[in-house]
């Protein structure tokens, strides 16, 4: 992408990157998976919400990178934070512990319960619906696996998801629960002690998602300008609905896109100066 | 009491094959120069532990050390799959990889465990995720206080933990800064212990509440500077992130692989 100063043009990915950094607020303590959450939460950092604090997984707490980290791990993580901790202390007494406000996370597949993928794409599905120990046995599609997510799903007071909207990433039944949204039913979460309220919203190029208060069932709150339901529909795995008070979400500030483009500009450079094998 | 020694050596006499071997740094400190020797040693039958298996296990799958994998998130970071580990776990090749599959919370517990003598991690954690139905060493265990329903699983106690740091002393107590990972757990929860470190000093100057391993807690410590390249070691080097894009490269194809091998880890000399 290249970078450029016209404020009136942006595309679906810029909008979906500061639509995502808008749900965050500047009291929260956020748990930041890498990639587009990372992006989305130093944007909010850089714009709105000064004070949020950002953990990432590999220690490094209430971090302020100047360049979006490449791995979860980068010095740049570590310099900039506060003070860092070893990753069982993050994990046990920092997640666990109940300290973190928002789990923001990425996904490869997510389902319409809100349940996230990033284990395996099957090769097939046996009679009767989608099973994840068949989809293991099965894979066509070996992704990374579950890393910290099945965790800050449940331990985050809640989640927010950030994930492009396609097809084939918005499913009708996700082939592995690597992170549970809400379960295969929609109750997953019942009657359990200690567990977070789960995903509270999804933000796409497309549109804003929220669970259904009573099914837990996605569906659309906000359309994004130029987007129609249609595009919706033809890019999600299931059939979508929309909220009664379906509403339109605001289009990126002039200040948001130029923090934004900065901030990307600054990563590509950080990250190409770098020699040769 | 550590032994100083040539990297050579440390992993000549505390290495062996079939060995369960834990070779950690959560991006940071990662031990490549260590794993380069164990591959030019032709270790074999390895039980791999990683949370992150990054370029190093996939450059030991890729050259046939590793019978088994145990991790919790199996990419390329920032860039995409490992295609050595990829290629073993699909087609067999160089050899079968068995793999166990946790969650970051699940090793980082274990390690903890491990080091703290316990037979088992508890904590909360799989809550509705599918992964328990696909690894059998996630239990769960009922609270005798309050019962609730909480994860279990093994403490993770490797033959072998190998890290890199960034000092020692003369008598060889290490000092390790930054992002420090599950560095002191792998070291304290295995039975052999290897350290490598950029370099030897007088006086590690900690401050009080410094990450530091004491000398009788290692078995061997190595000099190998820049021992965790392409990864990073703070106040040394940074992270050679290209490097991990051009890996990209190299690691989808055998050929390639099998001449990076060559070039880079059997055509080195001693560290």
């Amino acid at each position: 992408m290249t970078t450029h100063n016209d404020t009136t043009q942006y595309t679906s990915a810029e909008m979906m990157t500061i639509t995502a950094a808008r749900a965050l607020t500047n009291n929260m303590t956020c748990f930041v998976g890498i990639g587009l959450p990372s992006e989305a939460a130093n944007v909010a950092r850089l714009t709105h919400a000064p004070d949020v604090t950002l953990i990432y997984e590999s220690g490094t707490l209430q971090t302020k990178p100047d360049v979006l980290p490449l791995s979860i791990g980068d010095g740049e993580l570590c310099e900039s934070a506060l003070t860092t901790v070893s990753v069982p202390e993050m994990f046990r007494y920092w997640l666990q512990g109940g300290h973190i406000d928002v789990g923001f996370l990425g996904t490869a597949q997510i389902d319409r319960f809100a349940n996230l993928n990033t284990t395996v794409i099957a090769a097939n599905h046996p009679e009767g619906g989608k099973n994840g120990a068949h989809s293991y046995a099965n894979p066509r599609v070996r992704l990374p696996g579950g890393g910290g997510a099945p965790e800050i799903s449940t331990n985050a007071k809640e989640v927010f998801i950030t994930v492009k909207h396609s097809k084939r990433t918005f499913v009708k039944d996700v082939d592995f629960i690597t992170t549970i949204g809400f379960g295969r039913d929609g109750k997953g979460r019942d009657n359990l002690p200690n567990i977070g309220r789960g995903p509270s919203v999804v933000i796409t190029d497309l549109c804003i998602l929220k669970p259904d208060p009573t099914t837990k069932e996605l569906i659309v709150t906000s359309l994004h300008p130029g987007t129609t339901k249609e595009d919706v529909i033809e890019a999600t795995g299931w059939e979508i609905k929309f909220a009664d008070a379906l509403e339109t979400t605001p289009m990126p500030s002039e200040k948001e896109l130029h923090v934004l483009r900065e901030l990307k500009a600054r990563t590509e450079k950080a990250h190409s100066a770098q020699e040769a094998i | 009491m550590t032994k100083f020694m040539t990297l050579k050596d440390a992993v000549a006499t505390y290495v062996k094959d079939g060995d369960s071997i834990a070779l950690e740094g959560f991006t940071h400190l990662i031990p490549f120069a260590a794993g380069h020797e164990i591959i030019r040693q032709k270790r074999r039958n390895l039980s791999l532990i990683r949370m992150t298996p990054d370029l190093i296990y996939d450059q030991l799958v890729g050259a046939g050390c590793v019978r088994k994998l145990t991790f919790s998130w199996g990419g390329n970071p920032g860039v995409g799959s490992l295609h050595r580990v990829r290629d073993a776990i699909e087609n067999d090749y160089p050899c079968a990889l068995e793999t166990v599959e946790h969650s970051h919370a699940a090793m980082a517990n274990a390690y903890e465990a491990g080091a703290a003598g316990l037979p088992l991690a508890v904590f909360r954690g799989y809550v509705g995720s599918e992964l328990p139905l696909v690894n059998k060493e996630i239990a769960s265990i009922i609270c005798p206080f309050t019962g609730e329903q909480l994860a279990a699983i093994p403490a993770i106690k490797p033959d072998v933990g190998i890290i890199h740091a960034q000092k020692a002393d003369r008598a060889g107590n290490v000092l390790i800064e930054g992002i420090i990972g599950v560095q002191k757990e792998v070291v304290l929860s295995a039975k052999r212990s290897i350290v490598t470190v950029e370099e030897i000093v007088d006086n590690l100057e900690v401050t009080p509440n410094a990450c530091v391993l004491p000398a009788w807690t290692i078995d061997a410590i190595a000099v190998a500077p820049e021992g965790a390249k392409p990864s990073y070691t703070l106040g040394y080097y940074d992270r050679d992130n290209n490097y991990y894009k051009q890996w990209d490269n190299i690691s989808r194809d055998r050929d390639s692989f099998n001449q990076w091998l060559e070039s880079h880890v059997f055509g080195q000399g001693d560290v």
